[in-house]
């Protein structure tokens, strides 16, 4: 069961090598891409890697070699993503799954099996991460969608806002290049249930959405124009387009039907029961999910410093991101305030400048009144709705970082799923070498059989386990990414002001 | 020292007879007590140079008794000093402690750095606006020959004994007749000299309106202030996430940081600037304005007075009863008025000059320091932008 032919992973475009690589090392260096495959004839461990040209790996030798390979236990894994400029091309990561952990486990079966992924039923799954990065890179050329024109439709508490939601592809599976839907919130809701039922499908985290206001929706439905539910309206049309947005950049959400359906069909089926789809929700979700984990009584022993590393970082950053979110609020909310008070004071200043009798002066508090008055239109353009997207994007990336726990989590359900099947396969082994002691046939057939069927499901899984942990390194990344995507965002805030002020030191 | 920051009114203390000021103060839980330093060439005075401890209501008790003087009716007596307010820092230090376990220890270092400042800043200005308080009363021609003013400068011992006599004696009479009725009479007394028409029409409204700039003014400073801790805040967080970030992220982080910590300083400046140069100005002038308004009160009264004296007159000659008493009684009144009209001119004629003099000086100092504050900003942003790019 060694054999690496029944399982060679469709042919990748950058394949070179004569040997069916498990892994395709384009950009490694040559000498470790030899490694690999010269040993290929015994199970291998799989390096999912592609190490960074111009970066010296940490351990090259140890992960590309067969022999390290089985004595490794564990090695820590920096992901670097460097590059700011450039999120999703060149971000290379260097990995290694933890094969080895299976042999340390003392496992009575015979040769393992080199894992490597089988074609989903979904179609056009990547096998290695860099196709991944590929995918990704390509993925945000191919489909485009755009929230737009939010309508209110129907009058009193049963009123709703309707969003335009348009498309723009070159992808074949979609029937036009360019069309669009209406779609209310709940519509969105509804796809999040049904793509979150499929989870375990795609892969752990599903972008979520955002969140139920009752307040807010309330005082749209009662047909109150006022600023704030303008503003409310707005900042949920631009939520639900990053949403969306997301959703689409995420390549094997791209392929489900019901993604599809969302962006094309004409009628959508009211969704019902989205009470417990808020954000929040979802996240107390996976708060008692996470409980329950913690919970178990068999402790994964995570021999895979990586995930154990990663787990720390991601709820650590999880916790100073919250602070950051309420700080970032704040500093909304006071330069509101600011622009607010200054208006204010200008218009006070120059009503004290009508009265003034003594014409020079009357004239200077005139002039102060009206620097007041531009620098406060001036920060009420850039900076105060400047942070506010700052705001917006980190409580998104902040939910996603809790989905990005839940992701963990459910990687150790699979990995006790795992366990589990296996001390079955191994009992049902026992019995099977009983009976072929005691000598009946016809128990030792039914036995054979029991075994085949647990074998599968040992393999299945492991390949469940090893997918998911996948998964959850690329999400990582992409996260890491996003952070990145964060600090352009304020450099981009900084260029504002850069602007501003020069014009402020003009009015002065 | 309390010198750099005076600024809300100039020309003062220049007359080398009579040189006053509060060299230092301490501060004891509630009570602030102010060294106030006399240096003379007066006769009248025992001693050339000299320093007694004075508090707060101390001030006030000089300011009361020059107000009830009938001699000075006719004089715009300075604003009395405001009480030192400690009460603003004093909770916000209160609430830091109590919120000190969510923040880091770097964070909480610079919010009480803050708080300090603040407490600092509070403390100033109030030194400042009692040393003006002084100043005023030395330079003024009339008021700086009072008695009680020498007595509170040169009295080496506790002066509330004498307060508390003067408390009982007035119990604050006339101040209590002037806030309640001031802008009726004002405005109900037919006016018959052309300047004060203008003067009254003109003070009225000028006070409203510089009352409202005030509180606004200081709505605005205060939002600054809040800006500056919310900077605190971000550059802390954005710390604690550069400590823990692995990835090359990590020195953004931290120039981010930096940066806003930095920004923090800046708008700090500002906010304190603008306090000091715009939002203390504009208090102070209102309560200013108040002073000459009292004075317009005063002389409107003196008139009252006099027109009832005129119809007493004539009740007195109609009944051919007690005239030359009433005859006496209005010629008085009419000597009164005069008085006050003509040293009431006087008064609110130099108060115009002082006020245009000092809110130029002001206007022109903050501008300046607006204009060094926003290079410093571009400079910062610059700086910061050639570091990240560079990375």
């Amino acid at each position: 069961m060694a054999a690496s032919s029944d399982r060679n992973p469709p042919p990748f475009p950058t394949a070179e090598e004569s040997e069916p690589g498990l892994c395709d090392m384009a950009d490694a260096d040559s000498d470790e891409g030899e490694d690999i495959f010269v040993s290929n004839s015994n199970p291998v461990s799989v390096s999912r890697g592609v190490s960074q040209p111009d970066r010296v790996s940490e351990e090259p030798s140890d992960l590309f070699s067969e022999e390290a390979a089985s004595s490794t236990a564990a090695k820590a894994n920096g992901v670097h993503s460097d590059d700011d400029n450039d999120l999703f091309a060149d971000t290379n990561v260097e990995l290694s799954t933890d094969k080895s952990s299976s042999s340390a486990r003392k496992e009575p079966s015979g040769p393992r099996h080199a894992s490597t992924f089988t074609p989903s039923p979904a179609a056009m799954q990547p096998t290695s991460l860099e196709q991944l990065e590929e995918e990704e890179a390509k993925d945000s050329f191919d489909v485009d969608v755009a929230v737009t024109n939010p309508e209110k439709i129907g009058d009193g508490m049963n009123a709703y806002v309707a969003y335009k939601v348009s498309t723009r592809t070159s992808l074949p599976m979609f029937r036009s290049k360019v069309f669009s839907v209406r779609r209310r919130f709940s519509d969105f809701l509804g796809l999040y249930e049904k793509l979150s039922v499929k989870q375990s499908l795609h892969g752990c985290i599903i972008p979520l959405p955002p969140e139920k206001s009752v307040v807010g929706m309330t005082k749209v439905k009662v047909g109150m124009d006022d600023p704030s539910s303008v503003e409310f309206v707005e900042r949920r049309r631009a939520a639900l387009e990053r949403y969306l947005q997301r959703v689409v950049s995420h390549p094997s959400l791209l392929q489900d039907p019901d993604v599809r359906e969302f962006l094309e069909r004409e009628d959508l089926p009211r969704a019902v029961n989205t009470q417990a789809l808020s954000g929040a929700g979802f996240l107390k979700m996976i708060n008692k999910a996470s409980d329950a984990v913690n919970k178990m009584t068999i402790k994964m022993n995570e021999s895979d410093t990586w995930f154990e590393d990663k787990f720390q970082e991601v709820e650590n950053e999880e916790q100073q991101l919250r602070k950051l979110h309420v700080v970032v609020d704040s500093l909304v909310i006071h330069r509101k305030e600011l622009c607010g008070n200054t208006a204010v004071f200008a218009k006070s200043l120059a009503m004290l400048g009508n009265s003034e009798d003594n014409t020079a002066l009357s004239r200077a508090l005139s002039q102060l009144a009206e620097v007041e008055d531009k620098m406060e239109q001036l920060h009420q353009e850039q900076a105060a709705s400047d942070f506010f997207i700052f705001a917006e994007l980190l409580g998104d990336y902040i939910r996603l970082l809790g989905a990005v726990r839940g992701c963990f989590d459910q990687r150790m359900r699979a990995w006790q799923r795992w366990q589990e099947a296996q001390s079955t396969l191994q009992k049902k082994r026992e019995a099977e070498a009983k009976l072929l002691w005691a000598n009946k046939p016809d128990k030792l057939q039914q036995a054979k059989e029991e075994i085949t069927e647990w074998e599968a499901r040992v393999t299945q899984y492991e390949r469940d386990f090893d997918r998911i942990g996948m998964t959850v390194r690329k999400e990582v990344l992409r996260f890491e990414s996003f952070c990145l995507l964060l600090t352009l965002i304020v450099f981009q805030l900084i260029k504002f002001w850069e602007a501003f002020l020069p014009e402020a030191k003009a009015i002065a | 020292s309390s010198k750099t920051l005076r600024s809300v009114s100039v020309d003062l203390n220049h007359d080398a007879s009579l040189l006053i000021d509060i060299p230092d103060a301490l501060c004891e839980r509630d009570k602030v007590k102010f060294t106030v330093h006399t240096k003379t060439t007066l006769s009248s005075f025992q001693k050339p140079d000299f320093s007694v401890p004075r508090q707060h209501e101390d001030f006030i008790w000089l300011h009361d008794t020059l107000v009830e003087t009938e001699d000075y009716a006719g004089l715009i007596i300075p604003p009395a000093p405001p009480k030192p307010d400690f009460d603003s820092p004093r909770d916000k230090m209160h609430k830091l402690g109590e919120g000190e376990a969510t923040m880091t220890k770097e964070e909480y270092t610079k919010m009480k750095q803050e708080l300090e400042a603040e407490y600092l800043a509070v403390f100033k200005k109030t030194v400042q606006v009692h040393e003006i308080f002084l100043q005023r009363l030395s330079s003024h021609p009339v008021l700086s020959k009072d008695r009680n003013f020498q007595i509170f400068l040169e009295y080496d011992q506790d002066l509330s004994v004498r307060r508390k006599n003067a408390k009982e004696m007035f119990g604050g009479f006339f101040k209590n007749m002037v806030k309640s009725a001031d802008e009726v009479l004002i405005s109900g007394v037919k006016e018959v000299d052309d300047f004060f028409e203008q003067e009254k029409t003109f003070l009225l409204d000028y006070y409203s309106k510089i009352k409202d700039s005030t509180a606004k003014a200081e709505k605005m400073t205060r939002a600054h202030k809040n800006i500056a801790d919310d900077y605190i805040h971000i550059s802390a967080t954005l710390n604690s996430l550069a400590a823990d970030d692995m990835t090359a992220n990590k020195k953004n982080l931290e120039k981010l940081s930096d940066l806003f910590e930095k920004f923090r300083k800046v708008e700090g400046r500002v906010a304190s600037d603008q306090d000091l140069k715009l939002t203390e100005l504009l208090r102070y002038y209102m309560r200013d304005i108040q002073a000459a308004k009292d004075l317009l009160y005063r002389r409107a009264r003196a008139l009252a007075d006099y027109e009832n004296s005129n119809k007493a007159l004539d009740k007195a000659r109609l009944k051919s009863k007690d005239i030359p008493q009433a005859e006496e009684h209005q010629r008085q009144c009419l000597q009164k008025f005069d008085k006050l009209s003509e040293s009431g001119k006087k008064e609110l004629t130099s108060f115009k000059g002082r006020r245009v003099v000092a809110f130029r000086k002001n206007f022109i100092e903050m501008a300046e320091l607006e204009i060094k504050h926003a290079k410093n900003s571009v400079a910062l942003l610059q700086g910061c932008i050639e570091l990240l790019k560079s990375n």
